[in-house]
């Protein structure tokens, strides 16, 4: 059955039909369409969803905050003085202006926006009017203005394993319930314990931030593309592994076990993948691949995401959180944070400095990321009311136990065509 | 430390990049060394990671041989100018050095946009032969946005 995306929207490029009823079916104006990115503001990103803001690690005393994006609104996180962390939106009630234009800091008991200098406590409360009574009796603010009903809108905040999420829908379930028990474990798994930042990057991608989710979610492509990946066997598809996928479809969590191949050791030579090029190069100093198992289960890499924007990254020992921040229809800022443990001993620092060459802009492993997605949207430039076949593994969004599958990409269309009504 | 010698050393540092000699830009590195490829801001604030992190020059070979054979990325070159090195501390034959450096990237389809601005922080020796080496190269980039990947070193 077909169904009509946005009737009540007049400026779209496409007609505007979802073309099956089918999750290995997504039609390509869905990374194009300007109206539709308005709406998935509103409903995705603003309505009953968590999205990532900081780690408790950024904000650990009274009056640190961050800022970041939840969609496009700017926000605040900051630590409150009841030690719990507060989140809201990042703009001054009186004129609009960012109440905070830094990354971060400590702001001690209050926020004041630089333009009049309206103030704001630790909760995102309007406490303060510069010259509210005007000077010797005259201007000033009419006497029944209330404060109370002019404060930046609140969000709601929650933290889990040292994560900091919020959203701006009071319907929203708990955090555990939304990522369900299956990925939860996988999440609990990596963040057992204090972490420290190790640093911090941005990579602005030309592409539709659903894109980069999909490559996220795309364990298929992961052994394929990345040659790197399968040249030093740190990740085949012929491995063991799997794919944990959340019931409602939008979080997921992909796994390679370190155990040998077996009769599976030649299949990509059998398959003819480019990403098959043993024998052909060797690590000059293969001391960035040096890892030891810390978490005690065989699982040497493990990628996670929280719909919508949030993942979680274990490749050996090499540890990040990146963020995805919608910056227009075609484009996407991926935050890349850098972490460790407050426990690491120096071996393991240097361990994960050198790991740390596999991800990011300039990853062994990650590059490609930055630029596929870029590849589809140029490729589907005229191809709105066309559609691509995501049908690997079937045609449904369950987990499964291999990654020859699309199953948690599916999921992800599950989840969005579920908040965005489609 | 002469600073002609060192113009000299940050010009054939850029000339073999730029003209996609990747190959002898390990070369111009003591072994072991450090490169690494961060930003101010994390400088600022004593966060270690890199985008790059290579203590070998082993390491650094291994670069150049992951973007020849390995990596996928779509065809591209730099354009490196580098600015006058300034001698911040002189010791035993060896010099700490800034330098400042401005990357233009050039793309397959023509586009030619500044990819990053910053400094290289060196701490720069001569070899056994009396030819000057990095044994330390920090790239410090000004800003943290790395537009869609970074596949050749800065």
């Amino acid at each position: 059955m077909d169904i009509r995306h946005d009737e009540g929207l007049k400026e779209t490029v496409s007609n505007g039909i979802w073309p099956e009823e089918s999750l290995a079916r997504v039609p390509y104006w869905v990374y194009q369409d300007e109206a539709n990115y308005k709406r998935e503001m509103e409903r995705l990103f603003e309505a009953a969803t968590w999205n990532f803001v900081c780690l408790e690690a950024d904000i650990p005393s009274k009056g640190d905050y961050r800022t970041n994006h939840v969609g496009i609104m700017p926000v605040i996180a900051v630590r409150g003085a009841d030690g719990g962390v507060n989140c809201f939106e990042n703009r001054c009630s009186h004129r609009g202006a960012l109440i905070a234009f830094d990354d971060g800091g400590n702001v001690g008991n209050q926020f004041r926006c630089v333009y009049h200098s309206w103030s704001y406590d630790l909760s995102g409360n309007l406490r303060g009017i510069a010259f509210e009574r005007g000077i010797n009796g005259v201007g000033g603010m009419p006497k029944d203005f209330c404060r109370e009903d002019f404060s930046p809108r609140k969000l709601r905040t929650t933290t889990l394993a040292g994560l900091v999420f919020a959203t701006l829908s009071p319907d929203t379930p708990p955090i555990e319930e939304y990522i369900g028990a299956d990925v939860l474990g996988r999440l609990k798994r990596v963040l057992n314990r204090p972490i420290r930042v190790m640093g911090r990057f941005v990579q602005p991608l030309p592409n539709n931030w659903k894109l980069y989710v999909e490559n996220v979610k795309d364990t298929y492509h992961a052994s394929i593309l990345h040659t790197f990946l399968t040249t030093f066997r740190i990740s085949r598809l012929t491995q063991g592994g799997g794919v944990l996928v959340s019931p409602d479809g939008g979080n997921h969590s992909s796994y390679t076990i370190a155990i040998p191949e077996g009769a599976n050791a030649n299949a990509y030579k059998e398959q003819q993948i480019r990403s098959d090029l043993d024998g052909r190069f060797a690590l000059a100093d293969p001391s960035v691949l040096d890892s030891v198992e810390e978490f005690g289960d065989h699982i040497q890499l493990q990628i996670l995401s929280v719909f919508p924007g949030f993942i979680l990254q274990q490749i050996h020992n090499c540890l990040a959180v990146r963020h995805v921040v919608p910056r227009g229809v075609g484009k996407m800022d991926l935050v890349w944070t850098y972490f460790g443990f407050a426990d690491d001993t120096p071996e393991m620092n240097r361990r994960r400095l050198k790991q740390q060459n596999l991800v990011g802009p300039a990853g062994f492993i990650s590059m490609e990321d930055g630029c596929v997605g870029g590849f589809v949207q140029r490729g589907t430039a005229a191809a709105a009311e066309q559609v691509s076949v995501i049908e690997m593994g079937g045609s449904t969004a369950e987990s499964q136990a291999t990654r020859a599958t699309e199953a948690s990409v599916r999921g992800f269309w599950k989840a969005y065509r579920r908040f965005m009504g489609y | 430390m002469d600073i002609a010698r060192l113009v000299e050393l940050n010009a054939t540092y850029a000339r073999v990049i730029d003209n996609e000699q990747f190959e002898e830009w390990p070369k111009l590195f003591h072994d072991p060394c450090l490169y690494k490829l961060t930003t101010a801001e994390n400088v600022a604030r004593g966060l270690e990671g890199g985008l790059i992190y290579a203590d070998t020059r082993g390491m650094l070979e291994d670069r150049v041989s992951s973007l020849r054979k390995v990596n996928i990325y779509e065809r591209q070159r730099y354009r490196h100018i580098v600015g006058l090195p300034v001698v911040l501390s002189r010791q035993n034959g060896a010099a700490e050095v800034e330098t400042p450096f401005l990357i233009v990237r050039i793309m397959r389809e023509g586009d030619m946009d500044v990819f990053a601005t910053g400094c290289y922080r060196d701490k720069v020796q001569p070899d056994a032969s009396g030819a000057l080496r990095f044994a330390e190269r920090i790239v410090i980039c000004d800003g943290r946005r790395f537009d869609t990947l970074v596949a050749i070193p800065f």
